[in-house]
C-alpha cells in the first residue's frame, strides 16, 4: 500500500449548510440549458437551430478548432431557444425536455475488447470526451495528445462538497467500468487520490485497475491539482488528464448500458438553503426547479453552480453547470457595518486568521456571505497565501507574473501546474482582496495565446 | 449609527461620478470605509472572503503600539523630572510627556495623511490605510524634542519619496517611518545628534535658559547622554552611567520617545506573533544575529577595545534594536517575502546592527542604518532564495 501523503497547509472554511445524506425529490426538468462557458477557451460551432429536435446523446454545437469534439444534449426534446450574449457569444442552447426521454444509442460494449482508438471514438461521438479535462491550463483534452497519466480525485475537500461515498452510491460498476476505458487512453495508468480520513471505509478503495494514493490535510488536499503536484510534477511539455468520479461514472455508463446519461445526486446546500439535502437531477437542469431550497426571506440570495470558491453565479433563472454536483445559496451581503473592521468582537464573522477570535470556536460553523469585508488593495501580506496552498509554488510570484504578462516568469513560477480552483482559498484569505483567479485566469488565457 | 450610515448613502451621489464633488471621491471613499465595511459583494472568484482586511491587520499593528506609546508618554515625563531634579509624581510625569508628544502626533497625522489624501486624489486611487501606522511609529522613533518643523518636513519626505512615488503602500521599498528618521538624521545633524535632544525640555532650557515647567536649572551631573552613547565606552561607562541591565529593559533611560522599554515592546511582539501580523522568523534571527556578532566581539575583546567587551545580551536592550527588530524589520512590505529569506534578512538585520554600533562610534544607533540597508536588499535575497527553490525542484523532476 502506498503510503499516506501529508498535507499541512490548508484551510477548511466552516460555512453552514451541509447536505443531510437524504436524496430529497427527483426534479423532473421542463428546460434544460447546454453552456459552452462551463469550458474554457471554448469556440463553439453551433449544430442545431430552434426547433429542432434532439435525443439524450444528440449533438447541439461542437468545438470549432477540434470538430469531432462533440457537445451533447442531456436530455430528449426541442431546442427551444439560443441564448447569445455580447458580440453574439453563445451563451446557452436551452431545450425544451419531452415527457417520455429517449436515448441515443451507443450499444453496450465491453470495455476489454476496444482499444484506446476505439474508445476514444465512442467518448468523442457521445459527448463524454469534454469530461476529460487537459492540465495545464484545465482545458477540454484534445484528442491528439497522449497523456503521461490520468488523474482522478476520489474525495472533495471544498466546502460544502457533495459526498462522493452518497452521490455516487449505486455507481461503482460505472466507475470500475470509466476507468478500465481511461486505462487504454494513456501508458501512465489511471492514479485515483483517496482521502485517509475514510479510506478503509470506502467502497471506492477496492476500485481495480488504479494506482492508489492516499492524502490527509485540509481543503485543497482534495483538488486533483495538488494531488498531482506531489504525485507527480507537470512541468513544460507535459500533457496529463484529469476526470472527477462523478464523470468517471458517466463514462462506465456509457459503456455499460449505451447511454449519454448525466443525470446525477445533486447536493443542494449553502446557509440559505432550507433543509440542505441532495436532489437527483440532470446536468444543465434550471434552478428554478429548487426554489423550495431557497430562504428568501431576508433579502437576495445568490445561487451558485458549484462550491462557494469556485462555483459560478448563475441567478435563480440559471442551470446547473456540466461538471457541478453541488449548488450552494447564500446570501448577498450588501448590508454595511459601521466601524467593522476595528471591533473587537465579530462573533458572526469567520477568519483563518488570528486577527478575529474565530479561533476560539474551531467546531462552529458561520452564515456567511458574499460581502467583501473591504476594498482591495495591493500585495501587503506575503506570507498569508502559502499557509493555505500545499503546493511547491510560490503563489505571490506567479500572479505578479501573470499581471505583468511576463511568459518566461509564469512559466518559471508554476503556470502549469495550476488552475484557479487551486489557487481559491489564497483569493479567500486574502487581506488586500485581490482577485486571485481573475489575474490567474488572464494569465492562463495568454499562455494559451502566446503558446499555441 | 445607523442614521450615519443613512447619510453617507445619501450624500454619496454627490461624490460620485457625475456629481458635484465627484473630484473629492477618493476622500469621499477613505471616510466611508473607515466608517464602515461597505456593501460591496463579490463579482468575480470566490463568493465568500475571509473577514480579515487591511485595516484590521493596520489596527493591530497600531495596537501592538500602544504599550511603547503609553510608557513613552510616562518616560519623557520622568526624564523630564530627573534632568531637572523637579520630584514630579506620577500624574505630572504623563501629563508632561503627553503635552509634549501629541504635537509629535498631530504633526505625523496631519502632514502624512493630507499628503495620502492629495495623492490618492490626483491619481484617483484609493486611500491606504498604511499611514495609519506610519504615523504612529514615527513619533516613537524621533527624539522628543525633535522640532515641530522639521519633523513635518520628514514626514513629507518619507511619505512622498518613500512611498507615493512607488504607487502607495504595498509598492514600497523602504519602511517610510525609518526613511523619516533618517532624514531628520541626515539633514539636520547638528540639531539631532549629541546628547541634548534626548530629554524633553532640554533644547528650550539650553537656548532660552527656561524649561518648559518651571525654572529650576539641570541638576548636577546630568548629561542627556543616552545609554546607547554611554556603551559605546563599554560596560564600565554603563556601570558609571547608573544605568543596569534591568534598567534598559524596563526602559525607564533616555532615548527616542517609543524605543526604550523591551517590556513593552515585547507585549507589542506577542500581539503581533500571535495574529501573524508580523513574522516570528524575522524577530527571532534578527536577535540571533546580533547575539552572534556581539559574542564575536566578546571573544576578540581586550583591554584597549572596552566597547567590544560589552556583553552581546546588551545589544538586545540598547537603543533602538528591540523596538526595530519587532516593528520595523517585520514590516511585511519592505522585509523579505520567502520564509527562507525572511531568516536570512533578519539574521543580517540583527548582525549589522551591532556590527555598526561596534565599529562606527561617531554614529551609535544602527538599527535605522541596518534595517534600510537590509530593505534594500530584501528583493535580492528573495531572488536568490526562489532560484535555489526553483534549481532544487527542476533536479527534483529530472530525478523522477
Amino acid at each position: 500500500m502506498s503510503n499516506i501523503i501529508e498535507l499541512k497547509r490548508g484551510l477548511n472554511i466552516p460555512i453552514a449548510g451541509s447536505a443531510a445524506l437524504k436524496a430529497k425529490k427527483v426534479v423532473i426538468p421542463d428546460v434544460v440549458a447546454v453552456k459552452p462557458t462551463d469550458f474554457r477557451g471554448l469556440v463553439p460551432r453551433l449544430l442545431v437551430r430552434e426547433g429542432d429536435t434532439v435525443l439524450a446523446g444528440s449533438p447541439v454545437f461542437a468545438d470549432k478548432v477540434s470538430p469531432e469534439i462533440l457537445f451533447t444534449s442531456p436530455v430528449s426534446g426541442t431546442v427551444s431557444e439560443i441564448v447569445r450574449g455580447e458580440k453574439r457569444k453563445l451563451l446557452e442552447i436551452r431545450i425544451k425536455a419531452d415527457k417520455e426521454q429517449k436515448y441515443e444509442d451507443f450499444g453496450a460494449v465491453k470495455v476489454a475488447s476496444l482499444d484506446g482508438e476505439k474508445i476514444k471514438a465512442a467518448l468523442l461521438k457521445s459527448g463524454l470526451w469534454p469530461a476529460i479535462i487537459q492540465r495545464p491550463y484545465g482545458i477540454v483534452a484534445r484528442p491528439s495528445a497522449t497523456p503521461k497519466a490520468i488523474f482522478i480525485s476520489a474525495f472533495s475537500t471544498a466546502p460544502l462538497a457533495a459526498n462522493p461515498e452518497f452521490a455516487l452510491r449505486d455507481e461503482f460498476e460505472n466507475i470500475q467500468t470509466g476507468i478500465n476505458a481511461l486505462a487504454k487512453l494513456t501508458r501512465g495508468g489511471v492514479h485515483v487520490s483517496f482521502s485517509s480520513s475514510n479510506y478503509s471505509g470506502t467502497p471506492f478503495h477496492k476500485l481495480e485497475n488504479i494506482t492508489p494514493h492516499i492524502f490527509r490535510g485540509k481543503h485543497p488536499a482534495g483538488n486533483v491539482g495538488v494531488q498531482i503536484s506531489h504525485i507527480s510534477p507537470i512541468s513544460k511539455g507535459d500533457v496529463v488528464w484529469t476526470v472527477s468520479l462523478a464523470m468517471t461514472a458517466a463514462i462506465g455508463k456509457l459503456f455499460n448500458t449505451g447511454r449519454y446519461d448525466m443525470s446525477r445526486l445533486v447536493a443542494v446546500t449553502g446557509p440559505k438553503a432550507i433543509d440542505p439535502s441532495y436532489v437527483k437531477g440532470i446536468a444543465g437542469m434550471p434552478m428554478k426547479d429548487l426554489t423550495e431550497f431557497f430562504d428568501d426571506k431576508d433579502g437576495e440570495t445568490r445561487v451558485i453552480s458549484g462550491d462557494v470558491l469556485t462555483g459560478t453565479n448563475v441567478g435563480k433563472d440559471g442551470f446547473l453547470g456540466f461538471f457541478d454536483d453541488q449548488v450552494t445559496l447564500i446570501k448577498e451581503g450588501t448590508e454595511c457595518e459601521v466601524l467593522g473592521w476595528a471591533r473587537p468582537f465579530r462573533t458572526k464573522q469567520f477568519s483563518a486568521s488570528k486577527a478575529y477570535f474565530s479561533w476560539l470556536s474551531p467546531n462552529k460553523t458561520y452564515e456567511m456571505d458574499t460581502n467583501t469585508h473591504g476594498e482591495p488593495r495591493a500585495f501587503v501580506l506575503s506570507s498569508v497565501y502559502s499557509k493555505v496552498l500545499p503546493m511547491d509554488i510560490y503563489p505571490v510570484y506567479l500572479l505578479k507574473a501573470c499581471l505583468a504578462g511576463d511568459i518566461d516568469k509564469m512559466e518559471k513560477f508554476g503556470i502549469y501546474e495550476v488552475i484557479e480552483e487551486d489557487l481559491a482559498l489564497c483569493e479567500f484569505v486574502c487581506p488586500s482582496k485581490i482577485g486571485i483567479q481573475g489575474i490567474l485566469s488572464d494569465g492562463i488565457d495568454l499562455m494559451m495565446k502566446e503558446m499555441a | 449609527m445607523n442614521g450615519l450610515v443613512k447619510f453617507m448613502h445619501k450624500i454619496k451621489p454627490t461624490f460620485s461620478e457625475g456629481g458635484k464633488l465627484s473630484f473629492l471621491h477618493s476622500t469621499f471613499e477613505a471616510f466611508e470605509s473607515f466608517l464602515y465595511v461597505p456593501g460591496t459583494v463579490t463579482s468575480k472568484g470566490t463568493h465568500i472572503k475571509d473577514a480579515l482586511d487591511l485595516k484590521r491587520v493596520m489596527i493591530i499593528v497600531v495596537l501592538a503600539l500602544v504599550p511603547s506609546l503609553l510608557f513613552g508618554i510616562w518616560n519623557t515625563g520622568y526624564q523630564h523630572n530627573a534632568a531637572f531634579g523637579l520630584n514630579w509624581g506620577f500624574w505630572q510625569m504623563v501629563w508632561y510627556g503627553f503635552v509634549k508628544i501629541i504635537p509629535l502626533y498631530l504633526v505625523s497625522y496631519i502632514v502624512g495623511l493630507g499628503i495620502e489624501f492629495i495623492s490618492a486624489q490626483i491619481r484617483g486611487h484609493q486611500v491606504n490605510e498604511g499611514y495609519l501606522v506610519t504615523g504612529m511609529l514615527i513619533p516613537l522613533i524621533v527624539p522628543v524634542d525633535v522640532p515641530l518643523w522639521m519633523l513635518a518636513i520628514a514626514v513629507a519626505f518619507a511619505v512622498i519619496i518613500g512611498k507615493e512615488i512607488f504607487g502607495g503602500t504595498g509598492m514600497n521599498i523602504w519602511n517610510p517611518a525609518l526613511l523619516c528618521r533618517a532624514f531628520l538624521f541626515f539633514s539636520y545633524p547638528s540639531k539631532m545628534s549629541g546628547d541634548t535632544i534626548w530629554t524633553g525640555g532640554l533644547t528650550r532650557y539650553l537656548s532660552d535658559g527656561t524649561a518648559y515647567a518651571c525654572g529650576n536649572g539641570v541638576v548636577d551631573g546630568f548629561s542627556g547622554a543616552t545609554p546607547l552613547v554611554h556603551a559605546g565606552q563599554g560596560i564600565q561607562a554603563l556601570d558609571a552611567a547608573n544605568v543596569s541591565f534591568l534598567d534598559l529593559f524596563i526602559g525607564n533611560v533616555g532615548g527616542a520617545v517609543g524605543e526604550t522599554s523591551v517590556i513593552a515592546i515585547l507585549l507589542g511582539a506577542i500581539l503581533l506573533i500571535w495574529t501573524g501580523v508580523a513574522s516570528w522568523k524575522i524577530m527571532l534571527s534578527s536577535v540571533i544575529g546580533a547575539l552572534a556578532v556581539g559574542f564575536l566581539a566578546n571573544a576578540l575583546a581586550t583591554d584597549a577595545t572596552p566597547y567590544l567587551q560589552l556583553p552581546a545580551w546588551y545589544h538586545l536592550v540598547l537603543g533602538g534594536f528591540a523596538f526595530g527588530t519587532v516593528f520595523m524589520a517585520t514590516d511585511p512590505v519592505t522585509s523579505a517575502q520567502t520564509e527562507t529569506g525572511k531568516w536570512i534578512y533578519g539574521f543580517l538585520v540583527g548582525a549589522l546592527t551591532v556590527t555598526v554600533r561596534l565599529f562606527n562610534p561617531g554614529y551609535m544607533e544602527g538599527m535605522m542604518l541596518a534595517i534600510l540597508l537590509m530593505n534594500t536588499f530584501a528583493p535580492l535575497i528573495d531572488h536568490y532564495v526562489v532560484e535555489a527553490s526553483l534549481g532544487r525542484k527542476a533536479r527534483k523532476v529530472k530525478i523522477a
